[in-house]
């Protein structure tokens, strides 16, 4: 069925803790801060090696973002790491303020977004962040697919000026993405061409809707599958001449639908080329404990969802 | 380096500046600024060094001021015009459409002499000290200086900053923090009682100093003392007592003047107490 390999499972976050080790090693104005997660990051190795610039900043999200800020004044590159929840949530006025407002040249790297943190349950499962982020002006934001794609994408923020908000995840996820690609900042990649409709999915979600894509081969249905890494800038241009192909979209994500991905491809698509859209999100409501698989499936993320909404976007299309 | 009677004239100058400029707009905040105007000519004319003709954002092997409470602009805004990181007449233009003076500071129109943006209060202590360790990064021995409302002690962020500082032996950080004992909706002991701020910075381990920031002489001198302290492990922080609204007979003794502007007639009786010594803009 695959149109990629899985190469084996793997963490995202150990995509971004072994690029930041890469940065360590290449790029002296690299720093790395962290507030009492240095392990659940995989910034462990950063923080060995180079004590100098690694800083500890305890449980006090709020001043790490604002020491981030000086530093990004003091010339350094400032890598932030924890949870997705306390990287945005907690110090959304921090991050507005001081590093966006301020076109400040910091990267917020935030690990363990989403339902598939798993157990923790919902105060940990953040599935507003991407909508937090994106609405900030000056703010790039990137949701990589694979653990691949996540190192290359650490490697890639770091030779851009300006605020990033870097999204992972905790799981051990197919890693299908080629080795040592280079990581186009805004460019969205066509993962497997189609005529019947396209997905347009981002982070953990894309493999899902690989294999939804196989599934809906199986019944007769040409899924085109588009990974969009980075949610801003969109690439509006990928979006539109494929979806002008297919007249019909799913757009899944493990985020709220209301303001993440899927709401600004419908904005996209609704003053470019108005077409049906289906939604694989979290539909309002917050997660709760559980196994990161059981999550997806009681919250309508699987890949059985992906190809149920094909089916029903195809049919809004040419109506019965 | 300036003399005293000529920082005194300056200060004078200044005080003219705020309360014309909170007029010409009728809003911003006169009272706060009028009390900070001593620090502000003292930190900027004395003892601060910096390139106010090449202003860069880094500022490497300069000293770096970063105002927290950034609602008190006003001050800022003359000092930087009078030290010469932009011209005078652009105090002009204070909060008024396409300005680069915003109604509170901010880096996004490019004014020389900002380096982040404040306003929401707590958050300067924690940029300082991430431009602190950065020189200590570069081995760039010059410091970083902050000022503070002790209004906005209220704030969480600040004590992670504290935390942080001394932690992380901070020692070439200066903060000052502002003690008039006003906030907006009163007297700050009456409103959410920060006392003792002292206790408190010495608790966080920080060494603590006191000035008086109506007295200009008193604070070149504390500043100087704290310079000295600098670079012996600890952050430095200095509660300076002030009056909101000073040099201003009837805005000085209440919090109203917080954030309001003069009218007409109360802008002449305010500046037929401020000497003109320089020219007004």
């Amino acid at each position: 069925m695959a149109y990629f390999e899985n190469q084996g499972n793997k963490d995202t976050r150990s995509g971004f803790g072994d690029g930041l080790s890469e940065l360590g090693e290449k790029n002296k104005n690299v720093v790395a801060l962290c507030a009492d997660l240095t392990g659940s990051l995989k910034m462990n190795d950063f923080a060995d090696r180079w004590p100098e610039r690694f800083i500890q900043c305890g449980i006090a999200e709020a001043n790490m973002m604002g020491v981030a800020a000086g530093l990004a004044i003091g010339g350094k590159i400032p890598f932030t790491g924890t949870f997705a929840n306390f990287s945005t949530g907690r110090v959304y006025d921090q991050i507005r303020q001081s590093i966006a407002y301020s076109d400040k040249n910091v990267k917020i790297c935030a690990s363990h977004a989403g339902l598939t943190l798993g157990e923790d349950g919902a105060t940990h499962q953040i599935l507003e962040d991407i909508g937090m982020m994106q609405m900030l002006p000056n703010m790039t934001v990137i949701c990589p697919a694979d653990y691949n794609q996540t190192k290359a994408a650490t490697l890639a923020i770091a030779e851009m000026d300006g605020p990033v908000y870097l999204r992972f995840g905790r799981p051990k996820v197919p890693n299908f993405t080629p080795a040592n690609a280079e990581f186009k900042i805004g460019k969205a990649d066509v993962l497997k061409e189609g005529k019947d409709l396209s997905i347009i999915a981002t982070g953990h979600l894309v493999w899902k809707s690989l294999e939804a894509a196989a599934e809906l081969e199986k019944i007769g249905i040409d899924a085109e599958v588009i990974n969009i890494h980075t949610i801003k800038p969109l690439d509006e241009e990928a979006i539109l001449k494929s979806v002008r192909k297919t007249g019909a979209c799913v757009v899944a994500e493990e985020h709220q639908i209301i303001g993440g991905l899927g709401s600004r491809v419908a904005q996209v698509l609704a003053s470019n080329a108005p077409s049906p859209i289906e939604f694989v999100g979290v539909k309002d409501v917050f997660g709760e404990s559980g196994t990161p698989e059981q999550l997806l499936v009681k919250y309508g993320l699987s890949n059985e969802h992906i190809v149920e909404a094909a089916q029903k976007v195809i049919s809004k299309r040419h109506p019965a | 380096m300036a003399e005293i009677q000529e920082m005194k004239a300056i200060c004078s100058q200044v005080r003219r500046d705020i309360v014309r400029m909170v007029h010409r707009v009728q809003s911003g905040h006169p009272g706060g600024s009028l009390g900070a105007v001593e620090y502000f000519v003292a930190l900027y004319f004395e003892i601060m060094k910096y390139d106010a003709k090449n202003f860069s954002m880094e500022g490497k092997n300069e000293d770096l001021f970063f105002l927290s409470n950034g609602h008190i602009s006003p001050v800022w805004y003359s000092t930087l015009s009078f030290a010469g990181f932009f011209e005078r007449e652009e105090l002009n233009t204070f909060r008024i459409l396409n300005s680069r003076l915003q109604g509170h500071p901010a880096t996004e129109e490019g004014l020389p002499g900002i380096r982040v943006a404040s306003g929401s209060l707590g958050q300067g202590m924690s940029v300082a000290i991430g431009a602190a360790m950065a020189k200590k990064l570069d081995g760039d021995d010059r410091i970083v200086y902050t000022l503070h409302g002790d209004g906005e002690m209220q704030e969480g962020q600040i004590w992670e900053a504290a935390m942080a500082a001394a932690f992380h032996k901070v020692d070439n950080l200066i903060s000052t923090i502002d003690c008039n004992n006003r906030q907006i909706d009163g007297d700050v002991d009456e409103t959410m009682n920060i006392d003792s701020l002292e206790d408190k910075f010495k608790s966080f381990n920080w060494d603590v100093m006191h000035m008086d920031g109506a007295n200009i002489e008193n604070v070149v001198a504390t500043l100087k003392e704290a310079k000295s302290k600098s670079g012996q492990g600890k952050p430095i922080v200095i509660l300076m007592k002030t009056e909101m609204g000073q040099g201003v007979d009837f805005m000085m003794g209440s919090h109203k003047w917080h954030g309001i502007p003069p009218n007409d007639e109360q802008l002449a009786n305010a500046l037929g107490q401020l000497e003109e010594t320089y020219q007004d803009y």
